[in-house]
């Protein structure tokens, strides 16, 4: 029963430190903390939508940018064409889900292998960046949105209450909004993975092949695991686009696909909590690096100032010796000093 | 004699070049139990891949019930009734006992009757005491049985088994004949084995594969002093025993 006993545990910490944080933040930290943590959050919550496809569902996907990106351009979109943030909130979510849910009926029911659900994810994510990348002139637009090609569109109007335009969500409200929102997603992860879904996509996850000879159609729950993730991954978008007012062609690019990968290979696989920290854990890493060596820094301090070099090695160091991640190793350990032979997540 | 469970028609599968199975009339009553012998590369395997829906044969069909499943999803198959337990134990490796059984009994029922039917299951085979056990850590011979507690968990009306007894002890053995004379009791199985004792023991009509036909089908004892059996197949084993 050790392992129950260690969920209820990890539950009420994860809760404790979360709901701490939402209500301590802004009265702890400087503004510009609050919007480092508030844009901590969302990533957090983009972390978790892979943590689920992939690490749950077994579903390598290289293009949750995509799905992250289709978010915030289509929250901008909508917001600059209807004002109120009501639909174009709904949308965010709405569209990325039908885009992943379109995508993926091809390539669960067509039966791609997983090396090519990963070329395939990759190759619509750089497609999408290429596309919007182009979309510079003014004859791109939609409705009354331009597009703005590799400019982006700024001034994104921000969120308010439903069906209220004159109740906006400031920079606090951000923080609140974004915080609220990593719990309430982790916290009905973690029930749907409980619930009788949830099981059955980790036992295709564990043997495709017997589960369909159960009974179950594998494809079936893939497409559905996917469909959830990119949901996840759009609502992280709308967040973000409204946390910087703005959205370019980045969002869609390498860079932050790989991202979100290296979050989940270091926080771990086959958790929730470890993608959460790795991803909090390497962006305060990147940006305490960036911070501490100006872009012209010589020697040491500018080899140690060089962020996409420090976080290669530690993208190298973790696959080769921390290959399942920092959480399960972490349980593994814990689970080898307390006697029963039991796996916690 | 009742309409057959499960009846084959012509069925044959090739790969490339080769014809793995050819023109196989195989029928099969409720509640019946059916060996198969052949040696290896005879297209046992592959006739279980296409009564299962993994593999689509290429001629014939297979009809279960009267209706034709030749060209259905193994999930469809699955859900009609029938279950297989493959040769290497395919098993939820990186789940306990109780989820691997969880997972089947919870196809065919919800809540407390699937945690019923675990606790069941785990009486049945024998294995309440690893119950919290990780199946990837587990013995081989156990983790046969696992696999046998997944596909009885469903409650198939066909069971299927490729090699039960492969890599068990002569108790572990004995125990699997037990259970599949119990598991007989209500439901058909065809069962592929190369140990001819274990056949013996649970004494039933044999049928004899052969480079992807059926070479003769008998009784056992038959097939035992069948001189052709003994060319192709019995004799190899008689010289290698």
């Amino acid at each position: 029963m050790s392992g129950r006993v260690a969920n209820i545990v990890g539950l009420v910490v994860a809760g404790v430190v979360g709901l701490a944080v939402l209500f301590l933040g802004p009265q702890w930290f400087e503004l510009d903390t609050v919007l480092n943590i508030t844009v901590y959050m969302i990533m957090a919550v983009l972390a978790l939508s892979l943590a689920l496809i992939w690490g749950y569902g077994g579903i390598l996907c290289f293009g949750q940018s995509a799905f992250f990106g289709l978010g915030a351009y289509t929250y901008a979109i909508a917001m600059f064409n209807l004002g109120d943030s009501t639909l174009p909130l709904a949308l965010s979510i709405a569209v990325p889900a039908a885009f992943a849910a379109l995508l993926g009926y091809f390539i669960f029911y067509g039966r791609i292998s997983d090396v090519y659900l990963g070329v395939i994810t990759l190759t619509v994510t750089l497609i999408l960046f290429n596309s919007i990348n182009s979309t510079a002139g003014p004859e791109f637009h939609i409705g009354v949105a331009r597009l703005g090609g590799f400019n982006g569109i700024p001034g994104i109007p921000p969120l308010n209450m439903p069906f209220n335009k004159d109740w906006q969500v400031d920079l606090n409200g951000m923080f609140y909004l974004s915080t609220g929102s990593l719990i309430v997603v982790y916290f009905g992860l973690r029930a749907l993975l409980a619930s009788r879904f949830g099981r059955i996509v980790v036992g295709i996850r564990e043997n495709e092949r017997r589960a369909e000879l159960l009974g179950y159609d594998p494809r079936a729950y893939k497409l559905a695991t996917f469909t959830i993730g990119a949901a996840l991954a759009g609502y992280a978008g709308c967040l973000f686009a409204n946390w910087g007012a703005f959205v370019s062609p980045t969002i869609f690019g390498l860079a932050q696909s790989a991202q979100i990968i290296i979050w989940v290979i270091v926080g771990g696989r086959g958790t929730l909590i470890g993608p959460i920290l790795g991803c909090i854990g390497i962006q305060w890493l990147t940006a305490a690096l960036g911070a501490n060596a100006p872009a012209a820094t010589g020697g040491w301090a500018g080899l140690l100032g060089n962020a996409p070099l420090i976080l290669g090695a530690i993208l190298t160091v973790f696959v080769l010796v921390v290959p399942k991640g920092f959480v399960p190793t972490l349980a593994d350990l814990g689970s080898r000093f307390s006697r029963p032979r039991e796996v916690s997540a | 004699m009742s309409a057959p469970l499960i009846e084959t028609r012509g069925l044959g599968m090739r790969f490339g070049g080769v014809q793995a199975v050819r023109d196989v009339d195989f029928t099969l009553a409720e509640r019946e139990l059916r060996c198969l012998i052949g040696p290896n590369g005879a297209g046992k395997s592959t006739f279980f891949k296409m009564l299962t829906g993994q593999l689509r044969p290429t001629s014939g069909h297979v009809l279960f019930r009267g209706q034709d499943i030749s060209r259905a999803e193994p999930h469809q198959i699955a859900r009609r009734g029938i279950g297989l337990k493959t040769q290497a134990p395919s098993v939820f490796e990186g789940l306990t006992v109780r989820e691997n059984l969880w997972l089947s009994a919870a196809r065919v029922s919800r809540g407390r009757e699937a945690k019923r039917r675990v606790d069941e299951m785990l009486e049945r085979i024998g294995l309440g005491e690893i119950a919290s056990r990780i199946v990837g850590q587990l013995a081989h011979g156990q983790r046969q049985w696992v696999e046998l507690g997944v596909v009885l968990s469903t409650d198939p009306d066909l069971v299927l088994l490729d090699e039960p007894a492969a890599g068990m002890t002569d108790k572990e053995a004995q125990r699997t004949v037990d259970l599949v004379r119990e598991i007989n009791k209500t439901k058909a199985l065809i069962v592929v084995e190369h140990d001819m004792q274990f056949i013996m023991k649970i004494a039933s009509r044999v049928t004899v594969f052969n480079q992807g036909a059926v070479l003769v089908e008998d009784d056992v004892k038959a097939i035992m002093r069948n001189p052709t059996v003994r060319d192709v197949y019995l004799g190899k084993q008689a010289v290698a025993a």
